[in-house]
């Protein structure tokens, strides 16, 4: 197939440059092969992060000629390769080195969500689900944490709400176990406030770029929506609340 | 000489926890989860991100004998069919806790919210696999390990578990005999950190990375099993190296990769060239009774028919591995250098084939269609073997899982003892679950009944320089650490991979000691800041260590058992059934070779292993 030219962000913290590598390629390799081997015959130092090497980890997110994808899941024959092909990091979260960013406020919202409180188990240890109730999650259960959704949301991207809102990824988890068939958790109200669903406008960006394909928007965040709306603000669930309150704090 | 003193002056960042737990994938979760539930402060330490490790590559399920699909299941079916795999050199009792209590394990990650596959009553559903008599892995499609390692993640981050990501381990430290603690490297800036600890609990998984065709990722450097070993711990079993029968061949960069035994579980057959289905030429005397003999039955197994014996396909992975290495030599393979893998042709037999080969084997079907433009609902996979998994590891005592290092432990891929000469497909997601468990609570034990071990400055600035080396020889003659591991992955893939003999095996014993010598020379440039370079050099010595182990664990076993199969000496010899091999550090510093007996077998046990032969 011939050389290929891949322009690597290269640089720590924030600042850096663009810097051409020309590389042999041939078709079956994906990006991150093409960046391996710059790494090995170029330029050691290059860091990138990586694992599987086969999209099911979610380690090797980037920018390649402008999309957020993986790189492991990019192939040559994907890319225009007359031109030389650009690779960034990714743009919402901290820069650290080259291809390498600070995501560790994903996992910090993590830890804010309420885990899975599932109900009794029966007498024999176990639980009974029908399959197809373990099937509507099963799309969210899909996720490999790649946070691609949550580069190209706007709301973190381009607003950088991070301190208020959770961002896709976090819906899909809030999807998975609100609608787990085994969990008795109420989470609606912090879904509200303080995972801030609200500030979806549902464009859909995150779908797009989901490699695993699931369906972030249509199948997790509106129908998370719809349950907060139907709890906060259906306007009989007002009165009755209005109601009782004033009960509670009559003479 | 005054640059390197200048950096020796810094000071490390100090931890302190009662159990330290290295490694992030399934046994190193569940047994962080297990010592903090138990009240220690747990730290973890891993080389990736939290959920990254490569339990999520997993796909065909977790072993356990809940018998819901087949009632005549139960542990000692289990344990004996676990035995019969490892060819009876596994730690007896070590098989007996895993099938006693991997459906327990199992049931409580489906409490801390796990979704496996269901049966029509709603119950855990599970698949037939490779070596097991009755269909035995609960499974969700074929992302077991990932729905795994997000349940044991998404309950650990509730558990005020201290986890440091992107940190590698560099040395073990010890307060005479006992394990004191890990000398750390963090990924992101370079900078050196102390974890004091009583318990340690190695978690590391396994050593694919010292094979030139592996499906490990970067991490699998043995490192576990060197930290192990330089502790002053024993090693057992190394000659055992599981190469799975099914990675993927083509295109050249996925080559490895691997293709999961569910295929085959589901109906997938093995074709050469010639479309001849060459299973069924060379069927072990030891599986004939089992296995079917027309290809009918075989189909019938994988539908769940229970008169039917199973396809040769699902024979054992070792056997599997080296049929294909036998049609591919002789002239019979694929055009890739592999043989067919073909799960299409169920269409002949199946309604909706397309469909149901979609939803049974999701990420197969995305992995071929995304990596090498084949849809396998409709053509057949070419695949061939792949470094997979290391049945050898760090020497334990069954119940505690502690190394004969006081406070040292080590659980799943890391440890050796349950799998003998072999390991069957789906008892390793068992393993993790129920040895990282007891990992766990025992190291925590271990930890709340000792005086807080003494970190010793000493092995503190030794580490520290030998960790700061490569850069010293920055602008020397030195080469770069990516070469010297390349040429270690060719030696081992040639010389000590599916088929071995001795003069070869000594060849990359010599090879090895080269490599070593160069490895001293290493330079890497740049800073310590994210700088790969540096960690491949480091990582060097622990694959060095690894791959010497293999190398002279299978010289010494000069016969042919479970994964180590000898041209030179292709039978088993019974001599051989009567001990495992011990690898441990000389007093000399080099690496010894001991034959440990086997210990004996409770009655009970024996008595199962008799009756289900």
């Amino acid at each position: 197939m011939g050389r290929a030219t891949f322009r690597i962000w290269r640089g720590e913290r924030g600042t850096g440059e663009f810097r051409d590598y020309v590389t042999e390629v041939d078709d079956g390799m994906v990006v991150l092969d093409a960046v391996h081997q710059i790494q090995a015959e170029q330029a050691n130092d290059l860091a990138v992060r990586w694992n599987c090497k086969a999209g099911k980890c979610g380690s090797c997110s980037a920018e390649i000629a402008g999309m957020p994808r993986l790189m492991c899941m990019t192939r040559m024959g994907q890319l225009d390769l007359e031109r030389p092909v650009t690779v960034e990091p990714l743009k919402a979260f901290p820069h650290l080195r080259d291809l390498v960013t600070d995501v560790s406020w994903n996992y910090e919202v993590k830890k804010r969500i309420k885990p899975f409180k599932p109900g009794p188990a029966e007498a024999d240890g176990g639980w009974r689900m029908a399959q197809s109730d373990v099937d509507r999650v099963m799309e969210f259960r899909k996720c490999i944490e790649c946070f691609l959704c949550q580069d190209v949301c706007h709301v973190l991207r381009d607003h950088q709400l991070h301190a208020a809102f959770a961002g896709p990824r976090h819906f899909v988890h809030l999807a998975a176990i609100q609608m787990h068939p085994l969990d008795t958790e109420d989470r609606l109200d912090e879904i509200r406030t303080l995972h801030g669903i609200g500030f979806c406008n549902i464009t859909k960006c995150c779908t797009k770029v989901c490699p695993e394909e699931i369906g972030i928007t249509d199948n997790a965040i509106i129908p998370l929506k719809e349950r907060v709306v139907d709890r906060a603000y259906d306007p009989l669930r007002i009165l009755g609340r209005r109601r009782i309150e004033e009960r509670q704090s009559g003479p | 000489m005054g640059r390197l003193e200048d950096l020796l002056t810094e000071r490390h960042e100090r931890h302190r926890h009662d159990v330290l737990v290295i490694g992030a994938g399934g046994a190193g979760l569940r047994a962080a989860i297990e010592a903090a539930g138990a009240g220690a402060r747990v730290g973890l330490v891993c080389k990736s991100l939290l959920g990254k490790a490569h339990t999520v590559m997993a796909e065909g399920g977790v072993a356990a004998a809940l018998a819901n699909v087949s009632e005549r299941d139960s542990w000692r079916v289990h344990f004996a069919d676990t035995m019969r795999g490892g060819q009876y050199l596994n730690n007896a009792r070590m098989a007996e806790l895993h099938a006693r209590e991997s459906p327990d394990r199992v049931r409580e990650l489906e409490g801390w919210g796990a979704l496996f596959d269901r049966t029509r009553d709603g119950r855990i559903l599970q698949r037939n696999f490779g070596g097991h008599a009755y269909p035995r892995l609960a499974h969700v499609g074929d992302r077991t390990g990932l729905e795994m390692i997000r349940t044991l993640q998404d309950h650990g981050v509730h558990r005020g578990i201290d986890v440091h990501m992107e940190c590698t381990v560099f040395r073990l430290l010890k307060d005479g005999d006992r394990v004191a603690g890990a000398f750390v490297y963090d990924r992101e800036r370079g900078r050196f950190h102390v974890f004091q600890a009583n318990a340690v609990v190695l978690a590391t998984g396994g050593i694919g990375r010292a094979f030139a065709v592996t499906s490990n990722s970067w991490e699998y450097t043995g490192d576990g099993h060197a930290l192990a070993y330089q502790a002053g711990a024993e090693l057992v079993d190394m000659e055992f190296v599981q190469f799975h029968p099914t990675g993927m061949v083509w295109p050249p960069s996925v080559r490895g990769i691997l293709v999961t035994e569910g295929v085959r579980g589901e109906g997938g057959i093995l074709l050469n060239k010639d479309g001849r289905r060459f299973m069924f030429d060379d069927i072990p005397e030891l599986y004939r009774d089992q296995t079917a003999d027309n290809e009918e039955e075989g189909w019938r197994y994988t539908q769940g028919d229970r008169q039917a014996r199973r396809p040769p396909e699902l024979l054992t992975r070792d056997h599997v591995a080296r049929k294909i290495v036998r049609e591919i030599k002789e002239g019979r393979g694929s055009p890739h250098g592999g043989v067919f893998l073909d799960i299409a042709w169920i269409r002949h037999k199946l309604p909706g084939a397309a469909e149901h080969i979609k939803r049974k084997l999701p990420s197969m079907y995305q992995q071929f269609k995304a990596l090498a433009d084949i849809d396998i609902t409709r053509e057949p996979m070419e695949v061939g073997p792949t470094t997979h998994y290391a049945m050898g590891g760090v020497r334990v005592e069954a119940d505690s899982q502690m190394s004969t290092v006081p406070g040292l432990f080590a659980a799943g891929e890391c440890a050796g003892g349950l799998h003998g000469a072999n390991r069957l497909g789906g008892n390793s997601l068992s393993d993790l679950l129920v040895f990282g468990k007891r990992a766990g609570e025992f190291a925590a034990r271990f930890a709340g009944e000792r005086e807080q071990a003494r970190i010793d400055e000493d092995q503190l600035r030794r580490a520290e320089r030998e960790a700061l080396q490569p850069f010293e020889r920055q602008g020397s003659a030195g080469e770069g650490p990516y070469a010297i591991q390349h040429e270690l992955q060719d030696v081992m893939q040639n010389l000590v991979g599916i088929v071995r003999n001795e003069g070869e095996l000594r060849r990359a014993l010599g090879a090895i000691g080269q490599l070593r010598e160069r490895a001293g020379r290493v330079a890497v440039q740049g800073n310590r800041e994210y700088n790969p370079g540096w960690h491949a050099a480091l990582d060097l010595d622990n694959l060095l260590t690894v791959a010497e182990a293999v190398t002279r664990a299978a010289i010494e076993r000069r016969e042919s058992r479970g994964a180590q199969f000898r041209e030179d000496h292709p039978d088993k010899d019974p001599q051989y059934a009567r001990f495992n091999h011990v690898i441990a550090r000389g007093a000399d510093g080099a690496m010894q070779v001991q034959r440990a007996p086997l210990p004996g077998l409770r009655d009970e046990l024996a008595r199962i292993i008799e009756e289900l032969k």
